[in-house]
């Protein structure tokens, strides 16, 4: 049993606004619902399967401000790779018959109201008081990564300088200026050793993605993006005996991904990089094989990562440190900068040739203490 | 242990306890840093829990930790709403590893590998487990 092939993408859309004092939370995730419906020339009667995640006002409440009629739902939560997770969940469903036209939504406003603290579990009266953010728990990564393989900050600015390369063409990034390394070495220190251009945008937004069958997909006019491979895990320190911040999940999910679609990473023409912080794209390359444990440093330095520069173009639209993080969660424009991508809709600046082969990946919760991933591996047919 | 005698104009939360976790409390308000330990694989884990994470037997007993350890890894948040904090992860000579914050010192003179051994600081009720270098 595989979702190889079983499913595609036929419709994204990503909110084009950054800041929406003007909008109620519901108010977004039916903009961006609609916006990928549209983009694939369906309708909300269409919709039998409906999936979101932390951010929304919630499963039952949304299905019914949107009147959806959903056969199929799921609200699994796994922070900022939700999306990459549900996509997976969507394939599985349609390969069988469970749902046909899956609905995925992301949308929220940081920016304009006030986000609900950080949940805790039995951990809570052990962790609560040392204060772990999503900056610090970034930088202690990167702080043990640096101390066990010679990381540089150097090399993590390069990934912020790609970044800006591309945003530049992002009419709706947040950040367009381009950036270099000594730019963001002179950013403020915020978490040592990670500087304030380190750290990706803080947005209002969200995005959306329609997934279907093949028969579906065939019969409307975008051009085909479908899943061939997909990977889920988790990781904590599971009592505190399997403590080693400087690899995460993607150690098991992207392996698992490209098994399913019976490819290496060195098949994949563009990667869709969890940029929550410069040090997640270097440990997310290393995680899921585009290079070896401990040279992501040297992997991502000298514009490697640069579309037309370097040999691996990352997150053509400017990414979650440059363009766009709604909600703080990622993984779903990770998703639709791959599938513009693999349509060739990207910017003509960025847009890789030929691309027919797409990585999409994002962690989810704080790598420093306990976190999700999830791989999706796209193709255009 | 001793219970810190220095005190720090910060705020800690109150630990809430639970039926689980409460003797970790209790020994606490002794000046005793607990860890658990299950007698099905031998080995010592934390936060502690009733069944093993490692092996999953129910067959866990408290033990005294020495309360050393060292630097597993660190960040200094430079600004928060209570100023500077050093957060990090400590490897205790038991073992296991645990999420905590560094007091008592030169927050910027930490290092990875560093020895340091644990101090309690009040809270309006047990008080809380934090590290300081030896
Ligand atoms: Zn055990």
């Amino acid at each position: 049993m595989s979702i190889k092939g079983k499913a595609y993408i036929a419709g994204i859309y990503e909110h084009p606004t950054r800041h929406a004092p003007d909008k109620s939370l519901a108010q977004l995730h039916a903009e961006v619902a609609k916006g990928a419906l549209d983009d694939a020339g369906l309708t909300h009667a269409d919709v039998d399967g409906y999936f979101c995640a932390g951010d929304s006002p919630g499963l039952w409440s949304m299905v019914d401000y949107m009147g959806l009629k959903p056969r199929h739902v799921d609200s699994t939560e796994t922070g900022g790779c939700s999306y990459i997770i549900h996509l997976g969940h969507a394939a599985q469903a349609i390969a069988a018959g469970k749902c046909s036209v899956a609905l995925i939504t992301l949308a929220g406003k940081p920016r304009t109201s006030v986000m609900p603290p950080r949940g805790f579990g039995a951990e809570m009266d052990f962790e609560l008081a040392y204060g772990a953010t999503t900056h610090n728990a970034y930088a202690m990564c990167a702080m043990r990564h640096m101390h066990d393989y010679g990381t540089t900050s150097e090399q993590l600015a390069w990934i912020k300088v790609a970044a800006s390369h591309h945003a530049q063409y992002n009419e709706h990034a947040m950040l367009r200026d381009v950036v270099t390394v000594e730019d963001v070495l002179n950013s403020p220190m915020i978490s040592d050793p990670l500087h304030r251009m380190d750290c990706c945008v803080v947005s209002d937004g969200g995005g959306a993605l329609i997934v279907t069958t093949a028969e579906i997909a065939k019969s409307l006019k975008k051009p085909l993006v479908r899943l061939i491979g997909h990977g889920e895990a988790m990781k904590g320190p599971r009592g505190g005996k399997d403590l080693e911040l400087t690899y995460s999940a993607g150690v098991w999910s992207g392996p698992r991904a490209f098994e399913e679609a019976g490819i290496t990473p060195k098949d994949i023409k563009y990667a869709s990089i969890y940029d929550s912080f410069t040090i997640t794209v270097l440990m997310q390359l290393e995680d899921i094989g585009f290079c070896k444990k401990g040279e992501g440093g040297k992997f991502v330095a000298d514009g490697n990562l640069i579309s037309g520069v370097g040999k691996l173009p990352f997150n053509t639209d400017g990414g979650g440190l440059c363009s766009n993080h709604p909600v703080n969660r990622g993984g779903m424009t990770k998703i639709l900068e791959a599938v513009r991508q693999l349509r060739g809709e990207a910017h003509p600046k960025v847009q890789v040739p030929n691309c027919d082969l797409a990585i999409a990946h994002g962690t989810g919760g704080l790598l420093g203490v306990r976190h999700a991933a999830s791989t999706a591996i796209l193709e255009r047919v | 242990m001793s219970q810190d005698t220095k005190t720090e104009a910060k705020k800690y939360p109150t630990p809430q306890g639970n039926p689980e976790s409460q003797p970790f409390w209790d020994a606490a308000k002794d000046g005793k840093f607990m860890i658990k330990r299950c007698k099905a694989c031998g080995e010592a884990h934390y936060f502690p829990r009733s069944i093993c994470p490692l092996c999953f037997s129910d067959d866990t007993v408290w033990e005294e930790s020495a309360g050393e350890g060292e630097i597993y890894t660190f960040s200094l948040m430079r600004k928060s709403a209570t100023g500077p904090y050093a957060i990090g992860w400590v490897t205790l000579k038991e073992g296991p590893s645990l999420q905590t914050n560094f007091v008592d010192c030169d927050l910027k003179a930490l290092k990875i590998g560093q020895k340091v051994k644990v101090v309690f600081k009040p809270t309006d009720g047990a008080p809380l487990p934090f590290f300081t270098p030896v």
